[in-house]
Order: C-alpha cells, then sequence, then structure tokens
C-alpha cells in the first residue's frame, strides 16, 4: 500500500547569513576581551584593537541584517520567530554603533561606558546568533 | 530595552552640548572660569568652508592698512624679520601620524576640509622691499627642500631652521637672497609619530641659546605614553654644541615663542586639549619658567586632573602650574611676537598672536589676530581684535587661517595665513 507522507522541512540559515553572525559575534566578543586587557593594564594599543573589532563586527552585523531583512519580507520565507530574531539583530548593531562611538574617545575618556557597551553587545549578539540558527528560515512541504 | 535608553542619552547629549554652546563671553585672562568636563557621544565638529579672498580684505583698526605683500605661497606658517629688513617665510605641512582608530580616518578627513589643499613648499621663501616703499617686489626660493620647516631664528650671521625633524642652520651675509649650500645640522629633533610636527623655535636674548618648542604625540595620551618621551616640552639647545635639556616641561603644543624685549624672558603660546567641552581647555599665553611643569597631559590650568589619563599621576597634577593669560578655549594660537612703539601708541606695550581658529567647537573662535596689552612687563586687561574679517559673520566660510605672526621692528606686523596662502602686512598710517 502506498502511502503519501507530507514532511514539513526547515532549511537550515544560508551559510553566508550563518558565517555573518556567528562572525560578528566572535568580532564583539573579541572585541569585550581587548577592552578588559586595556582596563587591565592600561596599554592603549588594547583600546586601538577594540575599536577596530567593533567595527568589524558592526560590518559582519550589517550584511547579517541585509539576509534578515529579506527573510522578513519575502512573504514565503516569513517564519515564526523571524521577527524577534531581526529584531534583536537590529538591536546588537545598535549597541555596536554606540560602541563604536564611545570608543572614539581619546584614551580612557571611552571608559567605562565602552566596556559595559562591549558587555551587552556581546551578549545580545551571542543571544541573536543562536535564536538565528535557531529558527527556521524558511519551511517548505516536501513530497 | 538598552538600545533606546542609549538612542534617548544620545539626544539628550546632543541637545545639552548645543544648549553648553550659545557664543558668550570667552575665557580671558589671569583667571579663566573652567566649567565641568564635557562630551557628547560625538566630539563637536565645525569647519568654516575655505573661500577665496576675491576682492576683499581682512579688517584691521583705524589709523592701519593692510596689504599683501606675497600670495601664492606655499603654506606659510611663521615668518623672521633679517636685520636688513628683508622677511624669511617658512613654508610647509608636515606629520606623519598615522590612523591608530577608525576616528582617526574620520577626523582627518573631516579637518582637511578646513585647510589648504596646496602642496607642501618645505623650503623658506625671501621677500624685499629695497626701496621701503611697503611694497616686496622681489621675491627667491632662500632654501628649499626642507623638511616641513616651521621654527626660525638668527644669531650673529646664522639662520636657524627648525624643521620637524630636526634644527638646521645656514650661514647667512647680509643682502643673501639665496643660501649658500645646504644647511647644517644642529641637532636632531623629536619626530617619530610627530602628530603635533611644529617645532616653535627663538633665540635667547645673549644668543647662547636656542628655544624649541616641541608638542606632544597626541590630544591626551592616546597614541600611548611611550610616544610621548620628549614631547610637550620646550628644549633649551646650546647654540655651540647643540646638546639641550628641557626648559619647561607639560606644554602641550607650544607653538609660537618670543623673547620679550628688555627682561630676555621666554613667552609662549599653547595650544591646550581637546574634546572636554567647548569651553576647555583655554589655550595661553605664559612665560615659560624654567623647569616649570605646565600640567600636560595629567592637569590643565593648574591642578586640574584630567581623567582621561591612566596611569594617572596624583604627584604631577600637584606639581602643575597655572599659565599667566587664557586666550580662550579651541583658538588655536599659532603666533606671537612682542610688539613696539613704532606699531603705534595703541599697540605699542604688549603681543600680538596670531589664532589659527577652532575645528572643536559649535561656534567657531579664533580666526584672527589679537593684541594682548602688558604693563609693568606683564599681561594687563582683555585681548583687542586687530587683524579680522577672515570668518564670516555666519561661521560658515574662512577666507584665511593667521598662523605666525612677526614685528617688523620698522613698524610694521606681518602675519603669515597657511589657507589663502599669503603674508599680510599691517602697518599704522603715516599720520599715526
Amino acid at each position: 500500500m502506498a502511502v503519501i507522507v507530507h514532511t514539513r522541512y526547515s532549511e537550515a540559515i544560508h551559510p553566508l547569513h550563518a558565517v555573518l553572525l556567528s562572525g560578528a559575534f566572535t568580532l564583539f566578543l573579541s572585541a569585550l576581551m581587548s577592552d578588559i586587557a586595556y582596563a587591565k593594564t592600561f596599554h592603549i594599543q588594547w583600546s586601538n584593537f577594540a575599536s577596530w573589532l567593533i567595527v568589524g563586527g558592526l560590518l559582519f552585523a550589517s550584511l547579517a541584517l541585509v539576509f534578515a531583512l529579506v527573510d522578513l519580507c519575502r512573504a514565503q520565507r516569513r517564519v515564526p520567530g523571524i521577527a524577534a530574531y531581526f529584531v534583536l539583530l537590529l538591536a546588537t548593531w545598535l549597541v555596536g554603533f554606540f560602541n563604536a562611538l564611545m570608543h572614539a574617545r581619546d584614551a580612557w575618556a571611552m571608559m567605562p561606558g565602552g566596556l559595559i557597551l562591549s558587555i551587552v553587545g556581546t551578549l545580545l549578539a551571542a543571544l541573536t546568533t543562536w535564536l538565528g540558527f535557531r529558527t527556521p528560515h524558511f519551511v517548505r512541504s516536501v513530497r | 530595552m538598552k538600545p533606546l535608553n542609549l538612542f534617548t542619552t544620545f539626544t539628550v547629549s546632543v541637545l545639552l552640548v548645543a544648549c553648553a554652546e550659545e557664543p558668550g563671553e570667552l575665557q580671558v585672562g589671569a583667571n579663566p572660569t573652567l566649567p565641568a568636563p564635557s562630551r557628547g557621544l560625538l566630539p563637536t565638529m565645525k569647519i568654516p568652508q575655505p573661500v577665496g579672498w576675491e576682492d576683499r580684505m581682512p579688517t584691521v583698526p583705524d589709523g592701519y592698512t593692510i596689504t599683501a605683500i606675497a600670495t601664492d605661497l606655499k603654506i606659510p606658517r611663521q615668518t623672521l624679520i633679517l636685520p636688513n629688513g628683508d622677511i624669511l617665510v617658512a613654508e610647509g605641512r608636515g606629520g606623519n601620524a598615522p590612523a591608530l582608530k577608525p576616528k582617526d580616518v574620520i577626523a582627518a578627513y573631516i579637518k582637511g576640509k578646513g585647510t589648504t589643499s596646496v602642496e607642501s613648499g618645505n623650503r623658506i621663501t625671501l621677500l624685499r622691499d629695497a626701496d621701503g616703499d611697503g611694497e616686496y617686489e622681489f621675491r627667491s626660493v632662500f632654501a628649499a627642500d626642507l623638511n616641513a620647516p616651521y621654527g626660525l631664528a638668527f644669531i650673529d650671521n646664522r639662520i636657524y631652521v627648525a624643521n620637524q625633524d630636526a634644527l638646521v642652520w645656514f650661514d647667512y651675509e647680509e643682502g643673501q637672497t639665496e643660501a649658500s649650500g645646504a644647511p647644517q645640522t644642529l641637532t636632531e629633533l623629536p619626530s617619530e609619530i610627530n602628530h603635533h610636527w611644529t617645532k616653535a623655535m627663538t633665540a635667547s636674548a645673549d644668543g647662547r641659546h636656542l628655544y624649541v618648542g616641541i608638542g606632544s604625540n597626541s590630544n591626551i595620551t592616546e597614541r600611548g605614553m611611550t610616544a610621548e618621551a620628549d614631547r610637550a616640552v620646550v628644549w633649551q639647545v646650546d647654540v655651540e654644541t647643540g646638546a639641550h635639556r628641557t626648559y619647561a616641561s607639560g606644554l602641550r603644543n607650544p607653538t609660537a615663542l618670543a623673547i620679550q624685549p628688555g627682561s630676555g624672558q621666554l613667552w609662549a603660546v599653547v595650544n591646550e586639549r581637546d574634546e572636554i567641552g567647548p569651553d576647555l581647555v583655554p589655550d595661553y599665553l605664559t612665560r615659560v619658567q624654567d623647569g616649570a611643569f605646565y600640567g600636560w597631559p595629567y592637569a590643565f590650568w593648574g591642578p586640574n586632573a584630567d581623567d582621561r589619563v591612566r596611569p594617572q599621576k596624583p604627584e604631577k597634577v600637584v606639581a602643575t602650574i597655572a599659565p599667566d593669560y587664557a586666550l580662550g578655549s579651541h583658538v588655536a594660537a599659532l603666533g606671537v611676537d612682542f610688539s613696539n612703539e613704532a606699531m603705534g601708541q595703541a599697540f605699542a606695550d604688549g603681543v600680538f598672536v596670531g589664532m589659527h581658529g577652532s575645528w572643536n567647537r559649535a561656534h567657531p573662535v579664533g580666526y584672527k589676530v589679537v593684541f594682548v596689552p602688558f604693563t609693568n612687563g606683564a599681561p594687563a586687561g582683555p585681548p583687542i581684535d586687530v587683524v579680522t574679517g577672515f570668518l564670516d559673520a555666519e561661521n560658515n566660510t574662512t577666507r584665511g587661517r593667521p598662523v605666525g605672526v612677526t614685528v617688523d621692528p620698522r613698524g610694521a606686523l606681518i602675519v603669515a595665513d597657511d589657507l589663502s596662502n599669503a603674508i599680510w602686512r599691517i602697518v599704522p598710517d603715516a599720520a599715526g
């Protein structure tokens, strides 16, 4: 007897989207670690590293945002949870942006604001990445 | 949610900055009011757009006349009057500070919009008015292939030039219009990074020493303390041997030096730090005391600690002495010279100060030449505008930016303008 099975199949995040998302997290985390090193040693080079790492994280997050926006805007890709993911990613980007401005302050003037924003940004990026990987990105039926 | 809070904070801070920057009384004199340090998320930047003079001229007081005695120079900075009345003009642009942060890239681009696009001259031009009619009809290149020359001094048939990396000299005979050979090096000068590259210079009254101003390598140590060795100091260099000692320290950017006639006292104008508000820290005019510490980077205007410096040094904060006379925050004083009676009664006793003009302020300040009156050898009274009209009334465009000022003993003020690439000459009218 023939049985027809309708399977709901969720495809994982696009590979490039995945790289951008996890890359942004890694860069923000690295910036946080550099901030900690600067706070502990007062060695200015760590704050320079942090500044560029944040710009890198912002670049990756910006490109990931484009992916998320496409997923959000195209009806057949819109799945439950995608809006939450998008909002969280946008929040991560905004914190990263203000953190970049904070890091543009000279010498110790970036502290403690820069360190706090790096912690918040890294936590948000981790949460976003987890949510991004967990949310099915589009759903289709396979016969 | 966090980002929303941050955004609100950002907006509020921008508004606060806007309120704080209503044009008010400039902080001038011995006891300027110092507000609490503040900074929004973005540093305030206002760069008036350069435009040409066309048929306009700078404004001078009644009884004085201004003319451009040289134009189309290659970034004139400081001038020197030789004994026969010839004028030497140091031309060039220096500095090789790399961009360390993304901010440096952006800030350099924005600030660059307010300066000339002319290529660095790296030379010294000689101007001559042979018949004494006030027109400098003769012009020659006295020396070329220098490295961003700035400070100039004359002692006993030698012309000393402070390049951005070395103090060099030329032999000179009266009437000479071209150097007779390549310069000899008296001593190397600190030149690594050269964030503040200008090496101001003047000769001591007895001609035995040269004083050289060496600016800091950062705004406020953001390039690290190791970059600040031998920076933010005035050196006293022995003319015979080239040996030096640090004469005074903690002077963030001593951009011009002058010796007071009579007393022989060294005076300087110094550019103070940025990015802690529109009214901090006042640039100043001060006598430079032997062995004194003027605060940078640990403190400003006496023992007011700058919290941006780590590690902090409370003992240096306590040791900081206050300068003599505030010229106003962010005015960017780049020239100073003592006047004499030939400049007319109003400006007989005091100093002229050239102000390049601000960037770190919503309402631009500076962009003029002022006169600080002296009584009994010390500043007395508020500065008087001498040459204005560089900035338009709406603060949106600028036609010139004054740098070095030099008083011709025969009664003329020579002003170098590194935006319109001209040398201005201000003289009292014959009757006055």
